[in-house]
């Protein structure tokens, strides 16, 4: 079955333009035009994050972060972006096991970035520090919760595709969903550096 | 028990106006009538099968446009409502209140839930016949863009019966949205239908870039595109810069609402202006993004009906794509009097007086293009003429608005209602008719009635103005927006029951518009021809209506109206296209879960909205779920045969 597939899909990358196109690069640029709205929707919550970082409302401000447990995970996450490249890598010499390999890698760090956030989100919440108090938590939490979002949705995302890559093996389908993932963990790094920047690191100064 | 039963059917259910059990009960006999029909002709099958799962772009076009339809149907009742209880002074009619949730439905449903769908449905119908592909990029993303407009459009209907439809403005100004001044449902079914069909909107933007940048017919530059694709790529880039910010936007609100977050609050430090500041750079655009389809709709039609080619082409393009970088730069001028710095209001005023200029461009260039052009009067083009002047004046009301010191007169006056609803009505809504109008023998294979078409032309027109014009006098008499009434001593009377008037003379446009459609399905002319209005671009080519794969052979459009110039060499006996071998065609596969998950989306929402967890996360398990299963789907996709094609081809050519 599997085999056979990967037969037509070969078949059908070679003559992909009598008249239907190359899917795979259809949805790669497709999901570039995607991420740009995901800029969009990033710039958006920094946008309201910059106007409401003042408004405290007399509560607690931003000397309630803790700058080592946030570089901690800054490191954690950067690492994960790290292995997702040689997950590419060994996906394009062919290596199925060694790809699925760093995925795993690559999600477990997603995960312990993911359970850092819970925990310091907790804290947070322990010291007076919820998404009612005041304008400022509020947009910090809708922020950093996001991004925090994103990655879960990534973490699920790149399970299944363990899966499917074992099912179904390196094959122009898998190849381009590899890429796919790998291009919005890239992408969630990014924002992360902003994230990390603008909220934490002049959030302290 | 049955004390909090009652309670919360109380709750549950809007109550105690007639009109509103009027509604009830209509609304309860036609989903009977429906599913007793459908039952009785056995054809929920038939349903499933060929529509609600297809991915074929047509169909879900043409989806788009029945439901687009019977959303103007709402709004313009709504507006008729309205207008009836300002015919005269002091009428009782409809209390505030529900002046209030008509006025914010009446404009939610025209422009969200009306003009998107109808401009999204002619994307569908149009866009991949004129660019020579056979379907758009992601046919599965198509589907579940309809369905989740479609889901979310039910939401937000549904707030007219049960717990209460939204009367903060169509644009739900904090702080009277937030939850201490709205304390009712009506505000939440606001954010999540909007919220769950702006996803699909998006996804429609994202589709028809990919679509039209990467799926032309060989030989199909950029420049040689058919203007009305230009122009849906112009509106799709504005989407896809625009319609994330709504997205945040309605999320921060609802957070506020839902879960006692402070972004826009009076209290805990939020900022009531940064949300107005948010919804305009969203808001703005949204209404270019509804315009410039129209604008290509009208040049195909000034084109095709004067039988010329288009005048001045790359000063169109150029002129579209201003249009759409310069909307993003003009959303302050919606708040000029709200107490904002002289040097901003400047450049705000000055930067929406600068639209004017390419607006202007595209107005010459159809009066250029018709000039000593053989010019026929069939309905697609008589709603272009109509279109022209009407625009001009709202253009030219448009510009005196954006003159800062003179809108602190007219802010918030009769005057602007009467100048957008000049261009949304005038120019959308005329715009998306003719296009509709023009397309309707391709999609359906069937021409519409000539006659009834012209009385709807003539009665919306004449209606039109005899509705707006007086609405500008009385802007500039002193009577503000979302007033429910006034006294005798105003002196607004005879203007406001002439308005009603025209109102009600477009309502009865849209009654000969639907005897039209009517008529003529009872009396079908069929269009054997395939090329009804002597057509220019590569749609009427095809026959109509056109095959499921569109295209039988791939065609090669090396110029700018490409069927035009192919007709002229074969009149001249020039044969330049040898005739290629028919090969089997790969489709894209139905699928039911776009459907399963806007439903999902659907069910959430509703539990969100009512605070009902137990509804809401089984919903996002759904949508989940869904995600996943299609993730895990690869073999979704078929071949046509040719020898079915080759038949298909032959019958619908008649040669068979």
């Amino acid at each position: 079955m599997a085999n056979s597939l990967n037969h037509e899909m070969m078949n059908e990358h070679q003559h992909g333009h009598d008249g239907h196109h190359d899917q795979e690069e259809l949805r790669q640029f497709g999901f570039w035009i995607f991420l740009m709205t995901d800029v969009i929707l990033f710039s958006v919550l920094f946008a309201t994050y910059i106007v409401l970082s003042g408004s405290t409302n007399g509560g607690p401000g931003t000397e309630l972060f803790e700058l080592n447990g946030i570089i901690i995970s800054t490191f954690v996450l950067l690492t994960s972006s790290f292995t997702s490249g040689l997950a590419v890598l060994a996906m394009h010499q062919g290596k199925k096991n060694a790809l699925i390999n760093w995925l795993i890698v690559t999600a477990l760090l997603g995960a312990t970035f993911i359970t850092l956030e819970v925990t310091e989100f907790m804290t947070l919440v322990h010291e007076g520090a919820t998404i009612g108090t005041s304008a400022f938590w509020s947009a910090f939490f809708t922020l950093v919760g996001t991004h925090g979002l994103h990655v879960s949705i990534g973490l699920v995302w790149m399970v299944a595709l363990m899966f499917q890559i074992k099912k179904y093996g390196i094959n122009p389908v898998t190849i381009r969903k590899v890429n796919i993932v790998s291009l919005y963990w890239h992408f969630l790094d990014v924002v992360w550096i902003f994230v990390f920047t603008i909220v934490y690191l002049m959030g302290v100064m | 028990m049955l004390e909090s039963i009652k309670k919360f059917a109380s709750e549950f259910f809007v109550t105690g106006d007639p009109l509103i059990y009027g509604a009830m009960v209509s609304i309860g006999f036609t989903m009977i009538a429906l599913v007793a029909t459908l039952t009785y002709f056995k054809k929920w099958g038939w349903l499933w099968r060929e529509w609600i799962t297809t991915v074929d772009h047509k169909r879900i076009g043409i989806m788009y446009v029945i439901a687009a339809l019977l959303m103007l149907f709402r709004g313009g009742v709504d507006a008729l409502l309205m207008r009836t209880q300002l015919a005269l002074p002091n009428m009782e009619f409809l209390t505030p209140e529900h002046y209030n949730q008509i006025f914010t439905t009446h404009g939610v449903i025209m422009i969200l839930f009306m003009a998107m769908p109808l401009m999204f449905g002619l994307f569908n119908l149009v866009v991949p016949l004129q660019i020579g592909a056979r379907d758009v990029a992601f046919p599965f993303l198509n589907s579940l863009s309809f369905w989740l407009f479609l889901m979310g459009a039910m939401l937000f209907n549904l707030s007219f019966v049960i717990g209460g439809s939204p009367d903060a403005g169509w644009l739900a100004y904090p702080p009277l949205s937030e939850k201490v001044f709205s304390p009712s449902v009506g505000q939440d079914f606001y954010n999540w239908g909007i919220q769950i069909s702006g996803i699909g909107s998006l996804m429609t933007g994202i589709n028809f870039i990919v679509t039209i940048l990467k799926m032309r017919a060989p030989g199909m530059k950029l420049m040689k595109m058919p203007m009305f694709v230009w122009s849906v790529l112009a509106s799709s880039v504005t989407i896809i810069f625009a319609f994330p910010i709504l997205t945040v936007t309605l999320a921060l609100l609802m957070l506020d609402r839902t879960f006692g977050a402070h972004f826009f609050t009076l209290d805990g430090g939020g900022n009531p202006m940064m949300y107005i500041n948010l919804i305009w750079m969203w808001g703005h655009p949204e209404v270019y993004i509804v315009i410039l389809p129209a604008f290509g709709i009208f040049s195909e039609i000034v084109s095709t009906f004067s039988k010329k080619k288009l005048f001045g082409y790359k000063s169109m393009v150029f002129a579209l794509m201003t249009i759409s970088i310069t909307s993003f730069f003009t959303w302050a001028h919606h708040f000029f009097t709200m107490g904002t710095d002289a040097n901003v209001i400047a450049f705000f005023a000055v930067t929406t007086m600068i639209i004017a200029i390419p607006t202007g461009v595209k107005v010459f260039n159809w009066l250029f293009t018709m000039f000593r052009g053989r010019i026929t009067f069939q309905t697609p083009m008589l709603w272009t003429l109509g279109f022209i002047p009407c625009f001009v004046v709202g253009g030219l009301t448009g510009v005196m608005l954006s003159v800062a010191p003179a809108d602190f007169q007219f802010h918030n006056s009769y005057f602007l209602i009467a100048h957008f609803h000049q261009v949304l009505i005038g120019g959308v809504a005329f715009g998306f008719f003719a296009g509709l109008y023009y397309w309707w023998p391709k999609v359906f294979g069937f021409t519409l009635n000539e006659k009834l078409g012209k009385w709807a032309f003539w009665t919306w027109n004449i209606g039109f103005y005899v509705c707006f014009m007086p609405q500008y006098f009385l802007g500039l008499d002193g009577m503000t927006r979302r007033t429910s009434t006034f006294g005798w001593d105003k002196g607004w009377y005879e203007l406001n029951l002439t308005s009603t008037i025209g109102g009600f003379m477009m309502g009865l446009g849209f009654i000969f518009q639907v005897w039209q459609i009517a008529h003529s399905v009872r009396f079908m002319q069929k269009d054997t021809t395939g090329d009804p209005w002597n057509g220019r671009t590569l749609e009427w080519s095809i026959p109509s209506p056109a095959p499921e794969y569109n295209f039988a052979v791939i065609p090669q459009a090396d110029e700018q109206d490409a069927w035009w110039e192919e007709k002229k060499r074969r009149a001249e006996g020039i044969v330049t296209v040898t005739e290629q071998p028919i090969e089997p065609i790969h489709m894209p596969g139905k699928s039911g879960i776009p459907f399963i998950k806007s439903v999902c989306w659907f069910v959430t929402g509703f539990g969100f909205i009512w605070g009902w967890y137990w509804m809401a996360i089984p919903g996002l398990i759904g949508i989940a779920a869904c995600m996943l299963i299609h993730s895990f789907t690869y073999d979704n996709e078929y071949y046509i045969p040719a020898e079915t094609v080759k038949h298909t081809e032959a019958t619908l050519r008649g040669t068979m």
